[in-house]
C-alpha cells in the first residue's frame, strides 16, 4: 500500500475531571492514505471528535492534553509544531466541517465573508478576488444563484444550504485532509443524502481524503472505503467497509451494524428485528484493566474481564483488539 | 404594520395612565408627609403672625379642599406647568431645565466610561475564566455593587481632596472663571474627576461582571469552534468573531439602564454638591419645598416611563419573534 499521508500514532488524550484523569482516547493508531474516505464509528463518547479534534489540535487545554503520540501529516509531526505553524494547517492543509450547521457559522457576518476570510487569511490576494472566490465556492457546493447568496447571513438559510456552506468554507483552500464530524445527523434525511453525494463528488473532484466520523454504519457503508470502529477512547478494529461488513470480527462492530434498520419494498416479507447493545458506553475515569467493552459483551469470559486484549490482523488489512479472535488464532 | 399602530396607541395609553397614577400618588404622599409648609414659608419671610399664614393659605391655594388642589395641580401638569418653587420663588420647569445639563454631563460620561472600560474588562477576564485576573474582576464587581456610592464618595473625597489634595471637594467650577473659556471647561473637567469615577465604579462592576458572562458565553458556541478550525488566530477569534457577538446584550442593557440614570446620580451630586437635579432634589427636600419635590419626581417618572417605552417599541421593531399584545 502507499505512504499515508496522515499518520496518527499511538494517540493518547486526557482530560482532568472532578473524578481524577479520565483516559479519552489511548494508543490510537490510524493511517490515511491518498484519495480514500476513511469512516470513524462508534456510539456518543467513544473518541470520534476528540480524534477528530486531535488531528486540528483543537483539543481544549486545559482540562484536556495530548499526553502522547504522534500525528504525522507528510511526515511533519503535528504535535511537535509551533501553534503558528498549526495555524497554517488548519483551514488549509486540513479543515473540518462540524455536526451543527445551524450554530457553526458565525450569525453576525455574511456567508461571503465568512468564505473570504479563510481564503484571505491563507492565500493572501485581495478582498475582491477573495470574494470572488467564495462565490465560485457557493456554486460548487450548489447554492443556487451564488453572487446573491454570498451577500446573506446564516439566519436566512436552511440548516442543509449551511452545510453547504460550511463545506464551501472548509474547501475554499484545498486543503489535503477534511474531516466531517457527523456531518449530516442535524439533517432530515433528503438533505442528508443530498450532502453526502455532494462530498462524494467533491472528494473525486479535489482529491482531499476524507474522515467521515458517524454514528450511522449505514453511512459509512454508503460514503467509505475502509473503517475504524471505536469504543471507549480505542480502536477495536479496522478494515476495508466491505470486508467489515459482511464479516465483522469484534462482538460491538456486530451489535453497531444490526442496530442500522433494513428498508424493504415488500411489507409481506417478515420484518427483522432491531437488535441493539445493551448499556452504555463507561464512564472514562473508570475503565478497568479488561477489554472495556466485556461489561457489555454477550461473549465476554473471564480473561476479558482482566486483561486488555491485544490486536489481531484477521485479514488482509483487517485489525481487531478481541480475545475471542485470540482463542481462534487468526 | 397596522397591528403595530395599534401596539403604540395601547402602549401610550399604558405609558400616560402610569404617569397620572405616579402624579397622584407624589402629590398625596407629599400631603401626608408630617409638617405645615406654611409654617416655613412663613418662617422664610420672617415672622409668623395668624394674618399672615391665612394670607399664604390663600396665595398658594392651600385652602382648598385636598381633592380641588389635586386636581388643579394636573391640569396644571397638563398645560407644562410644574408649579412654583416655595424656596427659589421661580418656576420649578426652570429649576429641572437648569439643573439637566450638569446631570446629564455626569451620568453620560460616567456611563460611557463604564461601559468601555467595563466591557474590556470582562473580555480580558473571560479569556483565562479561571485566571487571576478574573477572580479580581468578580471581587471588584461584588466589591462595586456592595459599597453604598456615598460611601464610595466620601473615601474618594478624603483621600483624594483632603489628604492628598488632587481634586476639588466640592462644586462644578471656580466662581471666577468665565464660563464658555478654556480655562471654565478645564476647571469642569477637573471637578468631574471625583464623581463620574464614583458613580462609574458601579456600573463598571455591573458592565465587566455582565461583559465576563456574555464572552464566556459566546466562546463557548459552535461558531467560535469554526473560527478557529478555519485557522485564526486567538486575537481575532475574539476580539472579531466573539466580540460582535458578546456586544448585543451588553448594548441591549445599557440602552435599558439609561432609563435609571438620575437615580444614580442624587446620591453622587449630594455629596460632591454637583450642581444638578440630584442636589436640587435634596435641597428641595431639606426645604421642605414640596412643588420642586413633586416637579423633579414627575420628571423621573417622565424619563423612566418614555424610555421603558422607546424599549418596547424598539424591540418590537427589530425582532418580530416579540409580538407585544398580539395573539396569533
Amino acid at each position: 500500500m502507499a505512504e499515508p499521508l496522515l499518520e496518527i500514532k499511538d494517540l493518547r488524550v486526557e482530560f482532568d475531571t472532578r473524578d481524577g484523569v479520565a483516559t479519552v482516547i489511548d494508543g490510537l493508531d490510524i493511517s490515511l492514505y491518498p484519495g480514500e474516505i476513511l469512516g470513524i464509528v462508534g456510539e456518543s463518547g467513544c473518541g470520534k471528535s476528540m480524534t477528530a479534534l486531535s488531528i486540528m489540535r483543537l483539543v481544549p487545554v486545559p482540562p484536556g492534553r495530548i499526553a502522547k503520540g504522534t500525528i504525522r501529516l507528510d511526515g511533519e509531526d503535528l504535535l511537535q509544531v509551533s501553534e503558528k505553524r498549526m495555524r497554517g494547517v488548519r483551514g488549509n492543509a486540513i479543515s473540518m466541517i462540524f455536526q451543527e450547521p445551524m450554530t457553526s457559522l458565525n450569525p453576525v457576518f455574511s456567508v461571503g465573508d465568512q468564505i473570504a476570510e479563510t481564503i484571505l487569511l491563507h492565500e493572501g490576494g485581495s478582498k475582491r478576488a477573495a470574494w470572488q472566490r467564495a462565490v465560485e465556492m457557493l456554486d460548487a457546493v450548489g447554492i443556487p444563484v451564488p453572487e446573491v447568496r454570498a451577500r446573506e447571513y446564516p439566519h436566512q438559510m436552511s440548516g442543509g444550504m449551511r452545510q453547504r456552506v460550511m463545506i464551501a468554507m472548509a474547501l475554499a483552500c484545498q486543503p489535503r485532509v477534511l474531516i466531517a464530524d457527523e456531518p449530516t445527523t442535524a439533517l432530515d434525511v433528503t438533505v442528508q443524502a443530498q450532502i453526502f453525494d455532494l462530498l462524494k463528488d467533491l472528494q473525486k473532484k479535489t482529491g482531499a481524503v476524507i474522515v467521515l466520523i458517524t454514528h450511522d454504519m449505514g453511512a459509512i457503508a454508503e460514503m467509505a472505503q475502509r473503517v475504524v470502529v471505536m469504543y471507549a477512547g480505542r480502536k477495536v478494529e479496522d478494515g476495508p467497509v466491505d470486508e467489515i461488513l459482511t464479516n465483522p470480527k469484534h462482538p460491538y462492530t456486530t451489535g453497531l451494524i444490526g442496530c442500522v434498520p433494513h428498508l424493504s419494498a415488500d411489507p409481506s416479507e417478515e420484518r427483522v428485528p432491531l437488535t441493539d447493545i445493551p448499556g452504555v458506553v463507561p464512564p472514562m475515569t473508570r475503565l478497568g484493566q479488561g477489554c472495556p467493552f466485556a461489561p457489555r459483551c454477550s461473549e465476554a469470559m473471564d480473561k476479558c474481564r482482566l486483561e486488555m486484549p491485544t490486536q489481531s490482523v484477521v485479514g488482509e488489512d483487517h485489525r481487531v483488539s478481541c480475545w475471542l479472535i485470540e482463542n481462534d488464532g487468526p | 404594520m397596522a397591528n403595530f399602530s395599534i401596539i403604540v396607541v395601547k402602549r401610550l395609553f399604558n405609558a400616560a395612565a402610569l404617569i397620572l397614577a405616579v402624579v397622584i400618588l407624589n402629590f398625596l404622599l407629599i400631603h401626608i408627609a408630617p409638617g405645615d409648609i406654611v409654617d416655613t414659608i412663613a418662617g422664610e419671610m420672617g415672622g409668623i403672625s395668624p394674618e399672615l399664614i391665612t394670607q399664604i393659605r390663600a396665595e398658594y391655594g392651600l385652602d382648598k379642599p385636598l381633592y380641588e388642589q389635586l386636581a388643579l395641580y394636573v391640569w396644571k401638569i397638563l398645560q407644562g406647568d410644574l408649579g412654583h418653587s416655595f424656596f427659589y420663588d421661580v418656576p420649578v420647569v426652570e429649576l429641572i431645565w437648569d439643573a439637566l445639563p450638569q446631570t446629564l454631563l455626569l451620568v453620560i460620561t460616567a456611563l460611557s466610561l463604564a461601559l468601555v472600560i467595563g466591557t474590556i474588562l470582562g473580555v480580558i477576564a473571560a479569556r483565562r475564566p479561571n485566571g487571576a485576573f478574573s477572580h479580581f474582576i468578580t471581587v471588584l464587581a461584588l466589591v462595586g455593587f456592595s459599597a453604598p456610592v456615598f460611601w464610595t464618595g466620601i473615601m474618594f473625597l478624603i483621600a483624594f481632596a483632603s489628604f492628598i489634595p488632587l481634586f476639588p471637594p466640592a462644586g462644578m467650577a471656580d466662581p471666577g472663571l468665565e464660563p464658555g473659556s478654556l480655562d471654565y471647561y478645564l476647571d469642569v473637567l477637573h471637578h468631574m474627576v471625583l464623581p463620574v469615577v464614583t458613580l462609574a465604579l458601579i456600573y463598571l462592576a455591573f458592565y465587566s461582571r455582565l461583559s465576563r458572562a456574555s464572552m464566556l458565553d459566546v466562546l463557548g458556541s459552535d461558531y467560535i469552534r469554526t473560527a478557529r478550525a478555519k485557522g485564526l488566530s486567538d486575537r481575532v477569534v475574539v476580539y472579531k468573531h466573539a466580540l460582535r457577538n458578546a456586544l448585543i446584550p451588553i448594548v441591549t442593557i445599557a440602552g435599558l439602564q439609561f432609563a435609571q440614570i438620575l437615580s444614580g446620580a442624587v446620591l453622587v451630586e449630594a455629596v460632591f454638591t454637583w450642581p444638578g437635579l440630584g442636589t436640587l432634589a435634596l435641597e428641595a427636600i431639606l426645604r421642605r419645598d414640596g412643588p420642586t419635590i413633586l416637579g423633579i419626581l414627575f420628571f423621573s417618572a417622565m424619563v423612566v416611563v418614555i424610555f421603558n417605552l422607546l424599549t418596547d417599541l424598539t424591540y418590537n421593531l427589530i425582532d418580530p419573534r416579540i409580538r407585544i399584545g398580539s395573539k396569533e
